[in-house]
């Protein structure tokens, strides 16, 4: 038995953002800061990890590996990961590395977790275009740039109600300042936005030229979030959704977002499933 | 006592046991500590450096014998006018390990009046320079008091004995930094020229405040305040008017009642588009209608709850007490032990 397999690889990512989630966790128990470099580093190894594992299930399905659920919520941890790796230094905000490596061993446990994500290997889904492979990479992409904003909303969401409540000392001392987050949150918020609609634009060159291509649950789950991330940014700007209500909304929006993967996935029962064995190995 | 090594001592009065009025008559300006000198030259004292704080008098020195820091204790009271039984009762004298120790924890901030704080480790420094200075520092002073800070700055820095501001101004200014991040851009409104608020204002122009403006129901007062600050005066009929325009409102008037209202907040907010408003009310009766706080990023803090965190804040210093001096009691052990073997 190989023991190199993509979903091997993926337990190793998925064990090395566990340790840095619960070396972030005990941090703020013992209301100190874990060192922003040691985080950075087992990330960095768990996405090493991850990023070989899913290039292994790509080179086995023939494509970018986005055919079933565990590899959507894969893709989606992943790109969280991608996005902490690159910005994650300029914005110095520490525990955003203990929410990221949370989030992605919370979203890799889930999918490594639920065999029947991953019961049908689909090759090809996207049939050999490479458009509407981009257009898929980048939607799942935002998502992991939404997935980030989450959790910068969570700590908004944590300052906040320790100002309110007059707690400002312990694990609440160890959160950004209100104004970074509010920054970090914005922009966040518009690259994903920015990144969506790309995405969208994209794929509508394809379902304009065949609309019987994407089905109607597809089509009202991306547009559905779509809408809803671009109305909270158009709001943000406006200044009529600010604060806790936007944070709290950006929470909840992800939360949709994660569910919306379901249609999404299930509008693909019609590509053939893949002959390959269960678990890919390295070629 | 029994280890050999120099005589190294240390002795003097403080807040711990002297009085207020004690320490008014102990204290050295430059003119009595040149007196002091003066009459200590056939003392046998080659080191010494002298503390002198409004809340300490303290040597550190080294000594032939204990007959000469006899000598410096008489010293002391002929100079200060002191009766030498009154001294000797508030007096603290150590020597060897316990004399590094005691310097190592005023450093530290573990003998401050407000304990932890980080005035008292520069005028440590500064004393060590004077001795230096006046050719008053040798071997063993340099080393004790080079050393004694080092552990100063670790007790410091792996001790939470530092951490959390426990003034209302500086905590007020924490409170700022939690909102806005850094002060640079930061717009300060003072309403109120009493003594609270300018030491408020000063503690935020201190953490690098940008803009500060100063309104007050007597505008002579406001503008006599706003030109020490290097403020700018807002007229007081134009201040609620002006309320959106800034990220921090200080309000310490003292108005009977609230001269912020929630609506007067409500037409603020609007103005902001969404930007983080804190409101800190330190008058009594309070300046700012309580209502105004329910109003989303708007964060009112009034007396109470700032002394509540300054309170915390201390609480959690001492609790650090007990460990700091561990951390002190062995690197005192540790320099004392270097001292004597220099000494052989």
């Amino acid at each position: 038995m190989h023991l190199l397999t993509d979903r091997n690889l993926l337990w190793f990512a998925a064990a090395l953002y566990l340790v840095g989630a619960l070396l972030g966790l005990v941090s703020i128990l013992r209301e100190r800061r874990h060192s922003r470099a040691a985080m950075y580093v087992i990330l960095a190894a768990g996405y090493t990890f991850q990023t070989v594992g899913l290039y292994v299930r790509g080179m086995a399905v023939g494509g970018c590996p986005l055919g079933n659920t565990f590899e959507l919520v894969q893709f989606t941890a992943w790109s969280a990961a991608t996005l902490y790796l690159v910005i994650g230094p300029a914005f110095r905000l520490s525990l955003l590395g203990f929410g990221t490596a949370a989030l992605a061993a919370g979203l890799s446990l889930a999918a490594l977790l639920h065999p029947t994500w991953d019961a049908d290997l689909r090759s090809n889904v996207f049939g050999g275009n490479a458009w509407i492979e981009f257009h898929a990479a980048l939607a799942l992409f935002s998502y992991g740039v939404f997935g980030l904003l989450a959790l910068v909303a969570c700590m908004y969401w944590l300052r906040d109600y320790g100002l309110k409540n007059k707690r400002v000392g312990g694990a609440f001392a160890l959160l950004p300042s209100i104004r970074d987050l509010d920054h970090m949150g914005q922009r966040l918020l518009a690259t994903g936005v920015v990144l969506l609609a790309a995405s969208l634009a994209v794929g509508s060159v394809w379902w304009l030229r065949e609309p019987a291509s994407v089905d109607l649950p597809k089509l009202l789950a991306t547009l559905g979030v779509f809408a809803a991330y671009t109305l909270a940014l158009g709001l943000r700007l406006r200044g009529s959704l600010v604060g806790r209500r936007l944070a709290l909304a950006c929470i909840a929006l992800f939360a949709a977002a994660l569910l919306s993967i379901a249609p999404v996935d299930a509008s693909r029962n019609t590509s053939p499933a893949c002959d390959a064995p269960a678990e890919a190995a390295p070629q | 006592m029994s280890s050999p090594g120099p005589l190294f001592f240390h002795l003097g009065a403080s807040h711990q046991s002297a009085p207020l009025a004690l320490r008014e008559k102990i204290a050295l300006p430059p003119e009595r500590a040149a007196d002091l000198h003066a009459r200590l030259a056939a003392a046998a004292l080659p080191e010494l450096a002298l503390l002198n704080t409004c809340n300490r008098v303290e040597f550190y020195g080294v000594a032939a014998t204990p007959a000469d820091i006899a000598a410096l204790e008489d010293a002391f009271c002929a100079v200060t006018g002191l009766a030498p039984a009154d001294f000797t009762a508030v007096r603290a004298h150590n020597t060897g390990p316990a004399a590094i120790a005691h310097l190592a924890a005023v450093a530290a901030g573990l003998e401050s009046q407000l304990l932890g704080e980080n005035e008292i480790f520069g005028q440590v420094k500064d004393a060590y320079a004077a001795a230096q200075n006046a050719g008053r520092a040798g071997p063993v002073l340099n080393r004790v008091f080079q050393k004694a800070f080092q552990a100063a700055k670790h007790v410091r820095t792996h001790t939470a004995i530092s951490e959390g501001q426990v003034s209302v101004a500086n905590v007020a200014v924490e409170l700022a930094f939690t909102i806005f991040g850094d002060l640079k851009t930061a717009r300060v409104l003072l309403a109120g020229a009493g003594d609270i608020g300018e030491k408020t204002a000063k503690a935020f122009q201190s953490r690098g405040a940008g803009a500060l403006t100063v309104s007050s129901r007597t505008p002579e007062r406001a503008l006599a305040l706003a030109a020490t600050l290097d403020a700018t005066a807002l007229p007081f009929e134009h201040f609620t008017r002006h309320l959106g325009d800034y990220d921090i409102i200080v309000c310490a008037t003292a108005a009977p009642g609230a001269i912020v209202h929630a609506s007067d907040i409500a037409t603020a907010r609007a103005k902001r588009r969404g930007t983080p408003l804190l409101l800190l009310d330190l008058a009594l009766p309070r300046d700012i209608d309580a209502e105004s706080a329910a109003q989303e990023n708007v964060y009112l803090y009034n007396l109470d709850d700032l002394a509540k965190i300054a309170a915390q804040n201390l609480a959690a210093r001492e609790a650090e007490v007990v460990r700091a001096r561990a951390l002190i009691a062995e690197k005192a052990d540790a320099i004392w032990r270097q001292v004597v073997v220099r000494a052989k």
